[in-house]
């Protein structure tokens, strides 16, 4: 399976689609542990993402992820802003130059991804954020085929099991053992954005 | 034309920084100090773009130091260093008021970039 343009506008479209239809459970889920601005930040931040994307024309994926990643970095105010700024220009910077991208190319783009929100945030997999999410995908997509259904129950998974963990990076560290319990809301907007991706795969399949 | 290590105040409220601004503002007159608060459009967080024009406006050749509030006004100013790769600017991470009053009262006695950073690691 090749990934094209089309293919990731509609990522990115779908992505969008579900967080505007979350923007408040997202926030609901950033009150307890956080600011309570997740839904918000995130909603205003792909709303401007596809006015952006619409108003352009695209020769490749790689263009398609910069301006998602220049988008987000601009006008997200919260966390989200750089870490999903970062990981976009990093998958955008590795795909370069690919008119259709393969499953290969793009698991190496998903890695560089997770290792520049790693390093933009000096966090690791267990610290209850986004990373959970992204860490157990990449590796689904290192050592497997990968399906649509496979996908979206990673994701899901280890979106759930972030209530399990306590947090000790971000917002949410200053809530300590408090924060057990909770969805992490990181976890939850990239868990839409791989539900998002499984959905496109689903239609190429 | 007498040059001074710039400074950057960043904050998720724009009243933050505009108040210690103030606070700096009483005792030194001529460092420049640049503030970067709150989003595009003044709501609670932070903008790379601000920070950014910021950071340029508050150096005069002698390079910036970059002081924060909070985790991801942190992130920002990194993304905003790395895009203006040009310049030298270092973040420092130390209480924001009692930092950023320091390192003005230092650069107005013209110590260098490094020399501040030092002091401030040393005093927190």
């Amino acid at each position: 399976m090749e990934l094209n343009v089309n293919d990731f506008m509609r990522w990115i479209e779908l992505t969008n689609e579900t967080i505007q239809q979350q923007k408040n459970y997202l926030t609901s889920l950033d009150q307890p542990i956080g600011d309570g601005d997740h839904g918000i930040n995130m909603a205003r931040g792909l709303q401007e993402v596809m006015n952006k994307l619409q108003t352009n024309e695209y020769q490749e994926p790689s263009e398609v992820l910069k301006n998602v990643s220049m988008t987000l970095l601009s006008k997200v105010g919260g966390a989200s802003g750089p870490l999903y700024g970062t990981a976009f220009l990093k998958m955008s910077m590795a795909i370069k130059g690919l008119n259709s991208v393969s499953m290969e190319d793009f698991t190496k783009g998903l890695q560089v991804a997770l290792d520049g929100i790693k390093q933009r945030g000096k966090s690791n997999a267990g610290e209850k954020t986004l990373i959970d999410v992204w860490s157990p995908v990449v590796e689904h997509f290192s050592n497997q085929d990968v399906t649509s259904d496979r996908l979206m129950e990673t994701a899901k998974r280890a979106m759930e099991e972030t209530t399990n963990t306590i947090a000790t990076k971000g917002r949410a560290a200053y809530f300590k053992e408090k924060s057990l319990g909770h969805i992490d809301p990181g976890s939850a907007s990239s868990f839409y954005m791989f539900e998002a991706l499984a959905k496109v795969l689903k239609e190429k399949e | 034309m007498m040059e001074y290590v710039g400074i950057v105040l960043v904050s998720h409220s724009p009243k933050l920084v505009e108040g210690l601004l103030e606070i700096i503002r009483q005792v030194i007159h001529d460092v420049p100090i640049e503030i970067a608060g709150g989003t595009d459009e003044n709501d609670i967080g932070t903008s790379v773009e601000k920070i950014m024009t910021a950071i340029g406006n508050a150096n005069s050749g002698k390079g910036a130091l970059v002081f924060y509030d909070l985790g991801s006004a942190k992130m920002n100013a990194e993304v905003a260093i790395e895009m203006l790769a040009a310049i030298d600017v270092k973040i420092i991470d130390a209480p924001l008021v009692e930092a950023a009053y320091v390192a003005a009262v230092e650069a107005n006695m013209k110590k260098n970039l490094q020399e501040i950073q030092q002091t401030i690691q040393t005093e927190f």
